[in-house]
């Protein structure tokens, strides 16, 4: 695989761009891998990669029924920061953030990954204290985090409505400088990429319909493509975790349902943070492109439909108008729904099953984009040592039985 | 959106209403009995079917009752709306 640089740039140039060479392959499946990861999202590609590369395991296959990235990973608001309460998931999203810092360069792609900072708003003095006991919290697991004054807040972002007589005042904020955004496609095409240069087999239009086992042991899966053997399963499957692990006679605490969310038309640099309310529910950014990403809560029914209900989107366009009465005059392009799969403790499970040689990695609920690199890295050293990294010890399926929940509702800031 | 009909108020919009999760999931007869494994599976473990999915929903801003619904997870589609106690009519189980 040749390398992606400048001096390829230029030499592709000088034929017209007509031989770029594809990213990835696309190989028949073959009889039998070592491994077989079921997803191909950002987490499942992440996952093959680091497989790939961290454990030496490259007779990996990673099937995935539509095409790359066309799941979550294509339907997310692209945010990414570590402001995370417990200790648990502080040192789990850390570690991620901690590779997205260095992805561009690992991976020969450019995720386009800008540390633009991540804002969370309080609107009451309750909230305010909320912030602060988290920003304490966050500061003692050595992750970047400050309070900034109402003043500070409106320096930072001019077009915010921070006036004090507003029925939601802005009284202040936490920060994160370090989070920001990344693009949501590069991130797939990159792992893919990096994956297949290493010898992983990325098989598309290719669902798996079955788990064969014998006794008590996976042996493989039952594809549209056909029966593929494998030592070992790793599901990545998101919002349809719980139907593989149905296949496979296992239950989760899984429930699947649609979140939306939705962009502007394009128009000029105005945002240059990610602005996340949690009373006046919204989350903003803007692309690259110029659109307003705007994000919602999930819709209150469990769907596999990919789509949820207007009165949703009307909620967090009135909220966005409220916190940004600039964007009141807005036209609004597309909006879409991801069916995420949210854990009574909205933290994600990344676990041996009682299944031999299956493992799961789900449960990411509303806010799985930002672990991207970090879920991969812990669920392929989980499927490679057959043993969880201390990393994602305490994100076991067993946490349910044994009581040790680690309950990151209010971390998420999507309302669910 | 959903319009839902209530047994008791009749077709209303969807946001009127409060969804429940799943039905039917019978608290233990003999909660004393139950390990901790069996008190994990009715407190957390779900069916979340791809398909057919009967569930509660409670009439929020109308008459404040709660119902069972049988509603298709794909395409939305409502296909039964029967009272708290009983089941889908003409068919057994839960």
């Amino acid at each position: 695989m040749p390398r992606y640089s400048i001096f390829s740039l230029l030499r592709n140039a000088l034929t017209y761009h007509r031989d770029w060479q594809a990213a990835w392959r696309s190989p028949e499946p073959k009889p039998a891998y070592d491994v077989i990861i079921v997803g191909g999202g950002g987490h499942g590609l992440a996952t093959a990669y680091y497989l790939a590369k961290e454990h030496g395991i490259t007779n990996v296959a990673v099937v995935e029924k539509g095409w790359l990235g066309g799941g979550n990973t294509g339907r997310n608001t692209t945010i990414v920061r570590s402001n995370y309460l417990w200790d648990e998931s502080a040192h789990l999203y850390e570690h991620s953030l901690k590779l997205w810092e260095g992805l561009s360069q690992d991976l020969n792609f450019n995720v386009m990954f800008s540390q633009r900072g991540v804002l969370n708003l309080a609107h009451n003095q309750h909230d305010l204290r909320e912030l602060q006991r988290r920003v304490n919290a966050i500061r003692l697991n050595g992750i970047d985090s400050e309070i900034l004054t109402t003043a500070q807040v409106k320096t930072m972002v001019p077009i915010l409505d921070c006036s004090p007589g507003i029925r939601y005042p802005v009284l202040g904020a936490s920060l994160q400088r370090r989070g920001g955004v990344a693009r949501h496609d590069a991130v797939a095409w990159g792992f893919a990429r990096a994956a297949d240069a290493r010898g992983v087999d990325i098989i598309q239009n290719c669902e798996v319909t079955g788990i064969r086992r014998e006794g008590d042991r996976v042996v493989g899966v039952e594809t549209t493509r056909g029966f593929i053997g494998a030592g070992k399963v790793g599901c990545v499957a998101a919002g349809h975790s719980s139907v593989l692990a149905a296949m496979a006679g296992l239950r989760l605490p899984i429930e699947s349902h649609p979140l939306q969310a939705l962009v502007s038309e394009p128009i000029k640099p105005i945002l240059d943070a990610v602005v996340m309310s949690a009373a006046v529910h919204v989350y903003v950014s803007q692309s690259d492109k110029g659109e307003l990403v705007m994000g919602a809560g999930i819709d209150a029914f469990t769907s596999y439909g990919q789509r949820g209900s207007l009165p949703i989107i009307e909620e967090i366009m009135a909220s966005a108008c409220v916190l940004f009465p600039i964007f009141s005059r807005l036209k609004m392009l597309r909006s879409w729904g991801g069916i995420v799969d949210v854990c009574p403790d909205a933290s994600p499970i990344i676990s041996a099953t009682p299944v031999k040689g299956l493992y799961f990695n789900c449960g990411w609920g509303t806010g799985g984009f930002k672990a991207t690199p970090g879920s991969g890295w812990v669920f392929a050293h989980t499927i490679a040592q057959n043993r969880p990294h201390p990393l994602n010890q305490a994100f076991a399926l067993d946490r349910f039985s044994s009581g040790a929940l680690i309950d990151e509702h209010g971390a998420a800031a999507v309302a669910h | 959106m959903l319009l839902i009909t209530c047994p008791w108020c009749g077709p209303r919009a969807e946001i009127e209403f409060q969804y429940g999760g799943e039905a039917h999931i019978a608290r233990p007869a003999d909660p004393v009995a139950l390990d901790d494994a069996a008190w994990a599976d009715h407190l957390f473990m779900r069916k979340n079917p791809k398909g057919k999915h009967r569930e509660r929903w409670m009439h929020r801003s109308g008459c404040r009752r709660w119902f069972n619904m049988e509603r298709d997870t794909i395409s939305h589609e409502i296909t039964a709306v029967y009272r708290i106690g009983t089941t889908v009519p003409g068919k057994e189980g839960t």
